[in-house]
């Protein structure tokens, strides 16, 4: 018999132990345990896939070199941000992240996956400090299911179908919010002032009800500007027994208050900007948080990891309210919950605990001072507004190029020439804000940087 | 017992780690921001105070103060208390196909040609990842027979999300929501089909196995199905490993009553190659990345599932899709989708997931994927053959018949006999380096447990963790207290007051919450 190919991944290849392993069975050949496999449902031949790379050497060669295609953004002066930010993530992250015993453990019990449990209660523990809430969950896949969930939330908790969204927020999260809460809840928009981007207090107040379970608004917003008016928006979510909800961003929490300061009853967001790399958008987690109260906390579909005791007086942990899940309750339980995110729960506690209260401060001055800079900068040019949309901001802002003559699509092209990557075109998701363009700036974009891009601006939009 | 499957004298790091803010002291950094340049200081003045006062945060978030080292430390012994898949023979958690993550893929998935990419940059800068994409859908196709795939979901579950709101989408638009409202699915699918199902609206009918053959009762099944049925959401093999062979029986009674038939592949380790969902007519199925091809689990994520559809359903898929123009030989994001579910997650998926997926794959190509399934059920079926051996172990239904990639068994009798069942077998096996999982809810089979070994295990692997069982349970016949007071090599000992958890007033979920209800270790404070 000649000798087949025997793959590294593969031990049980080897043909004299799958041989006395068969003679253990009483069987002759693996074939005879697909003889349950009706003919008719058996693939014919082999399936149309290209040969192996059967070396690692080869492998390597063969993905990097696709790879090599790619101009990652995080390699040059990039002002690309709009929900996946660009912030530094801190060696430290990148070690944690990469430990086997981190990276290939999936759902051990308390004992032997201790760590895990103790890490992502300090995850919780720590969102809980930033967000000034009590009880914050085991990541959901992203921000905008954090969204989703806490609106259905807010439906369980108030016995109503209808929520009240914010026409400001992020087209994609609407999107999923939308998609998530069909058909049993109803998605109505309240209105937003096209010059300030405030919430239209008037439009809100005409469209709130006793239908009403919740009203959605999310600061920053994703055109950048800071919505003021929290308050004055929750308050009137209250006055009709609604539940507040805001989405934030937990970059911006060491200077900015969270929301709960402003009346939210559950906080949302995504903690991508806390320690993960931006993966072409495929690093995301989600978390919503919530005050210490049973009915809050008997909605949340998602794992909570509570502390208690041992025999032998150490912290332990485990599931809290574990019924309220569909692991316990099948149909029965609070919408459903499956493998999502945790170990991007385990690297933004690693991040939050790397920077502290200190670093977060920093953090959130970086952004500020550095967007401050580059809107006063940008608004100098000739023919650019900026903001288009606005009045305070922490790390975005919208430039509007009407006043060029020059397309955004044009303006990016040639800075990508330079080096740089030009801030969102949001021409096609928001036709009547005309040629505008979502700049971010994160403690990573430097003096040097803002400098090159208002340089090289002014060059592109003269030229 | 040769020498080389001798239970090892095994002991995991106990590092008595305390709480992360016990770790905090005023003033130390973990990091160091960049200094502000005096250019931007001066240009931006006092851009901080000059926000509105309810915008400003006026205490600072009680996060731990803590030196870089310390930081490192503390999750590295965190690490060591945690038993990854690299380090275990994690063949006792079930259902979850805990296989090799091979290293070089990690190294893909790390590149910062992919880590430093931003979703919405210029698609030409990203031509690599989108063909990378676009690829793998092309494998899947092949793997499945299916005709077009979305990559978006991000894990098993979410994958059940997009299939059902493809559903609820197909039932409204052909104007039947009154009446195609039913789902049906079985007691051994994952629980995700059902709450899935319920969270979109539709009523749920389970059906439980035949007692003798363990596959979905027949006539069960035949008395649900009705012009009410719009889907069909089901596993095969289930978690028994059983595979049914009436599968196709199945999907054609649903089709010839218009309702949709969807695949629950999250395990279809043992069929790589050897059968389809096209061959048994399914209108959906999903694969989970994390699972059969072999992208980590991370603790319970990120994972990625990815959804497969027949052509008639394309026109729902989530958007977008990953498109190859031919004529100006070019990779990009396809939003051109007539009746989209629109997104169900933000951008185009667990990226990371995907290369090593398509790495995966292409280091195996079509005889490899063949070998993994078989190696994965000649050694399920070598488990099989051994436990079917073990004092106080059962295998329920089918008795005699080979199992595909897992099996589903019982320490019912164990349990009868000596006092220790599945929860005591499962405290104590920590101490043998290992891991055991029961089962979904609910035990249909009484003390649970399930085991899937996967291809990546060695016989000489597999023979230490079957050892390791036979030594426990000889330890429940002669010395229960050593179960029931287990584990004693772990981290921890016993959580075995679960009021804990389950009493709303012990509850503390963060530490602020249990600093409000407890001091010193679980006292109650004074003043509740």
């Amino acid at each position: 018999m000649a000798r087949k190919f025997i793959h590294p991944y593969i031990p049980n290849s080897v043909p004299e132990v799958q041989q006395e392993m068969l003679q253990e069975i009483g069987v002759k050949d693996i074939d005879e345990f697909y003889e349950c496999v009706p003919d008719e449902q058996k693939v014919q031949g082999k399936l149309d896939l290209p040969d192996p790379l059967l070396s690692e050497a080869a492998l390597k060669r063969h993905v990097e070199g696709i790879l090599a295609r790619n101009q990652p953004a995080g390699n040059m002066i990039n002002f690309l941000g709009g929900g996946c930010w660009d912030h530094h993530v801190p060696a430290v992250c990148d070690e944690i992240a990469s430990r086997s015993e981190f990276l290939t453990a999936y759902a051990g019990e308390p004992y032997e996956d201790h760590g895990r449990f103790q890490a992502l209660f300090e995850y919780a523990s720590m969102m809980a400090e930033l967000l000034d809430v009590e009880v914050v969950n085991i990541p959901t896949y992203d921000g905008s299911q954090a969204a989703a969930t806490a609106l259905s939330m807010a439906c369980r908790i108030t016995g109503r179908l209808e929520v009240l969204v914010a026409a400001s927020t992020a087209p994609d999260r609407l999107s999923v919010i939308k998609s998530y809460l069909y058909p049993d809840i109803k998605v109505n928009l309240f209105d937003y002032d096209p010059d300030t981007g405030l919430a239209d207090l008037d439009d809100l107040s005409a469209r709130l009800s006793d239908q009403t379970a919740a009203v959605y608004f999310e600061n920053p917003a994703f055109l950048g500007y800071l919505e003021t008016r929290g308050q004055e928006i929750s308050a009137l979510a209250h006055e009709r027994d609604a539940l507040s909800v805001v989405w934030t961003d937990p970059a911006s929490l060491g200077v900015l208050n969270p929301p709960r300061a402003y009346g939210a009853d559950l906080t949302c967001g995504e903690i991508q900007p806390l320690g993960i790399h931006m993966f072409m958008g495929g690093g995301r987690a989600g978390f919503i948080g919530a005050p210490d109260d049973e009915r809050y906390i008997k909605e949340y579909p998602s794992r909570l990891f509570g502390i208690a005791p041992t025999t032998h007086r150490e912290w332990g942990f485990g599931d809290v309210a574990w019924e309220r899940t569909s692991f316990a309750s099948r149909e029965t339980s609070k919408e459903f919950v499956g493998t999502a995110s945790a170990l991007w729960g385990i690297i933004a506690g690693v991040y939050l605990a790397l920077m502290g209260p200190e670093g977060m401060r920093e953090l959130g001055e970086n952004c500020i001072k550095r967007t401050r800079y580059a809107l006063n900068k940008m608004a100098g040019l000739p023919g650019v507004k900026a903001p288009a949309i606005g009045t305070h901001f922490f790390k975005e802002f919208v430039v509007n190029f009407d006043g060029c003559g020059k397309t955004v699509v044009h303006i990016n092209a040639e800075l990508l020439r330079r080096g740089i990557m030009g801030g969102q075109d949001l021409s096609q998701v928001y036709p009547g804000m005309g040629q505008s363009a979502l700049y971010s700036l994160t403690e990573k974009r430097s003096r040097e940087d803002i400098d090159c891009l208002v340089n090289e601006l002014e060059k592109i939009l003269s030229s | 017992m040769s020498d080389k499957t001798k239970s090892r004298d095994f002991h995991q790091a106990r590092w008595n780690e305390p709480i992360i803010f016990d770790l905090s002291t005023p003033g130390e950094r973990g990091i160091l921001l960049p200094e502000m340049e005096p250019e931007i200081e001066t240009s931006a003045g006092d851009a901080l105070g000059e926000l509105p006062g309810d915008l400003k945060r006026s205490s600072p978030p009680g996060l731990p103060e803590m030196a870089q080292m310390r930081v490192l430390k503390h999750y590295l012994r965190l690490s060591q208390e945690n038993l990854g898949a690299d380090l275990n023979v994690d063949i006792g958690q079930g259902t979850c196909t805990m296989k090799y993550s091979p290293k070089i893929n990690e190294q893909f998935a790390a590149s910062p040609q992919l880590s430093g990419l931003h979703p919405v940059q210029d698609e030409n800068t990203v031509q690599g990842v989108l063909e990378i994409m676009y690829q793998l859908e092309q494998f899947l196709k092949a793997i499945s027979g299916m005709d077009r795939f979305s990559l978006q979901p991000g894990g098993g579950s979410h994958a059940i999300l997009a299939i059902v709101s493809m559903i609820r989408a197909w039932v409204d638009d052909r104007g039947l929501s009154d009446t195609k409202d039913e789902i049906i699915t079985t007691i051994f699918s994952h629980p995700s089909n059902c709450a899935v199902a319920r969270a979109k609206g539709f009523k749920v009918i389970n059906i439980y196995p035949d007692p003798k053959t363990g596959r979905p009762d027949l006539e069960a099944f035949k008395e649900a199905v009705s012009e009410r049925t719009a889907a069909l959401l089901i596993t095969n093999p289930e978690d028994t490993g059983i595979y049914n062979e009436n599968i196709k029986e199945l999907t054609d009674l649903v089709h010839a009553h218009g309702g949709l038939c969807s695949y629950d592949q999250a395990n279809a380790n043992g069929i790589l190659g050897i059968t389809r969902a096209v061959n048994a007519n399914f209108d959906f199925c999903f694969f989970n990345i994390h699972k059969t091809f072999s992208s980590p689990h991370g603790c319970g994520g990120p994972g990625c599932g990815v959804v497969g559809v027949k052509e008639h359903l394309i026109p729902y898929l989530p958007v977008p899709l990953t498109s190859f123009d031919e004529a100006n030989n070019r990779y990009y994001l396809d939003y051109d989708v007539p009746k989209t579910i629109g997104k169900i997650k933000d951008y185009y998926g667990v990226i990371p997931a995907m290369i090593r997926a398509y790495a995966w794959i292409r280091s195996l190509g079509a005889e490899g994927l063949l070998e993994a399934a078989r190696v994965a059920v000649l050694n399920n079926n070598y488990i099989l053959n051994r436990i079917r051996a073990m004092k106080g172990a059962e295998v329920p239904y089918a008795e005699g018949e080979h199992r595909i990639e897992q099996v589903r068994y019982s320490f019912q009798l164990l349990k009868e006999e000596t006092g220790c069942g599945f929860d005591e077998v499962q405290r104590r096996i920590c101490d043998f380096m290992c891991h055991l999982w029961s089962s979904h809810e609910p035990f249909v089979v009484p003390e649970p447990f399930t085991i899937e070994p996967t291809e990546s295990y060695s016989k000489q692997e597999i023979d230490e963790y079957l050892a390791a069982l036979e030594k426990i349970i000889e330890e429940a016949c002669a010395t229960p207290d050593v179960l029931k007071t287990a584990p004693h090599n772990s981290p921890i000992h016993h959580v075995a007051e679960h009021e804990y958890l389950d009493d709303p007033k012990l509850w503390a979920v963060t530490w602020r919450m249990y600093k409000n209800r407890f001091e010193g270790y679980f006292e109650p404070k004074k003043e509740q």
